[in-house]
């Protein structure tokens, strides 16, 4: 079956016709709720606070965030994007309680710094490797969104972004573009190498004031939850080669092997190799 | 969309980022319902240090509104004075604006909003 964002764009592929089909349909409903709630897991948001919901259609992870109950830290209050008029249409009908937006995400995030508690995208961002027209591309739009995200979530801010990869190129793609605006970004990954994968974006926006963070790393948010084993593979800050300094003992003598390897005359090491001179003038 | 939220939303152009005249937007030909909301106190205190409260005395006169007082109630104030939260959240929860346009301070761009959904797509020389 082939994926709609390589047919049509987003808001000519979510006309009425499918936009009513897509809200109506049990299946999704479920699938989507269930992506939600797991998305607000990995949020971890404790108290009522103002979420962006990015692509928020016909508002069916809206209406969850505003049905959280108090002792699990909701209600929520939302604002959601989306591109398509026709899923925004669906959503008034549905009366969501959250503010909606017609805007274009590859276009940025329009609020003021530090709006955001937290931010939540379900099945959006992989609509943004594509660019429709010649004036812009993936990269623009990816960085634009991100960079328009980062800036407006609160410091310590967490956005999670459920979507669906073609390949592991748009992995990659997007997961720079997330860490080139500065965020700390995770993958994680439920039912790996199933049909059912589900990909999910963890990212934190910088340090909160407070640090009541164990570890301000990524890795920190799945610390606690059980089943999730963590794959870093980021490059290690010191190199193999840096072990030894350079112009040191230890440098010398293995330039001196290297040199007397490739057949070069060497003078023998001794006691007096690499010593510090004493400086005459 | 709520009066809350005019209280964050700045102009999308990209040559409006670094101005801070770009926010707030002013409403123009403002139509206004009111809705029933929840008050929800936790939400309220969460929030009162994020809010820009010149600007948001700036929106409600512009909306019409009674002029607020120059500075904001402290977070006790809030907790205590009940009738301030109510008041409080009437303006910032359950004043919506439907229909009318959004005016940039800088460039002068106008987003329409039509049944309470602002149409922030910008043609691609904006951007």
């Amino acid at each position: 079956m082939s994926r709609p964002e390589d047919t049509l764009q987003a808001d000519v592929h979510y006309d009425d016709v499918e936009a009513r089909k897509y809200t109506t349909s049990s299946r999704i409903q479920n699938i989507q709720a269930s992506m939600t709630r797991r998305a607000l897991e990995l949020l971890d948001v404790k108290t009522p606070s103002l979420i962006l919901d990015v692509g928020c259609g016909s508002g069916l992870s809206g209406e969850i965030l505003s049905d959280i109950p108090p002792e699990e830290g909701g209600p929520h209050v939302w604002i959601g994007m989306d591109i398509s008029p026709s899923m925004l249409d669906v959503a008034l009908q549905r009366d969501v309680e959250g503010d909606l937006f017609l805007a274009d995400i590859g276009q940025g995030v329009p609020f003021r710094a530090g709006t955001f508690d937290a931010a939540i995208s379900i099945s959006a961002i992989q609509w943004l490797c594509n660019a429709e027209s010649s004036e812009t591309s993936p990269q623009q739009r990816l960085a634009r969104f991100f960079g328009g995200l980062y800036q407006s979530l609160k410091r310590g801010g967490r956005a999670v972004c459920q979507f669906y990869p073609k390949n592991d190129v748009q992995k990659q793609m997007i997961t720079s573009a997330a860490v080139k605006a500065g965020f700390g970004a995770g993958l994680l990954e439920d039912d790996p190498e199933t049909k059912n994968v589900k990909v999910y974006l963890v990212l934190t926006a910088g340090q909160s004031a407070v640090a009541n963070t164990k570890s301000g790393d990524i890795t920190g948010v799945v610390e606690n939850m059980e089943g999730v084993d963590v794959v870093d593979n980021r490059k290690q800050a010191k190199s193999g080669k840096g072990e030894i300094k350079k112009g040191s003992k230890q440098w010398i003598i293995k330039k001196k092997e290297q040199m007397e390897r490739k057949g070069k005359v060497v003078k023998a090491t001794s006691k007096y190799t690499g010593r510090k001179r004493r400086i005459a003038f | 969309m709520k009066v809350l939220t005019l209280n964050f939303l700045t102009c999308a152009v990209k040559s409006c980022k670094s101005s801070s005249d770009s926010f707030p937007l002013h409403p123009k030909d403002a139509e206004l319902a009111s809705d029933d909301v929840e008050v929800n106190p936790e939400l309220l205190v969460n929030l009162l240090p994020r809010l820009d409260w010149k600007a948001l005395k700036t929106t409600s006169t512009e909306l019409g509104f009674p002029q607020l007082p120059d500075s904001p109630p402290t977070i006790d104030e809030l907790q205590s004075d009940d009738k301030l939260l109510k008041d409080l959240h009437s303006l910032l929860m359950e004043t919506n604006l439907m229909e009318g346009k959004l005016v940039c301070g800088v460039c002068g761009h106008e987003y329409a909003v039509r049944e309470g959904i602002p149409n922030f797509l910008l043609p691609s020389h904006l951007v």
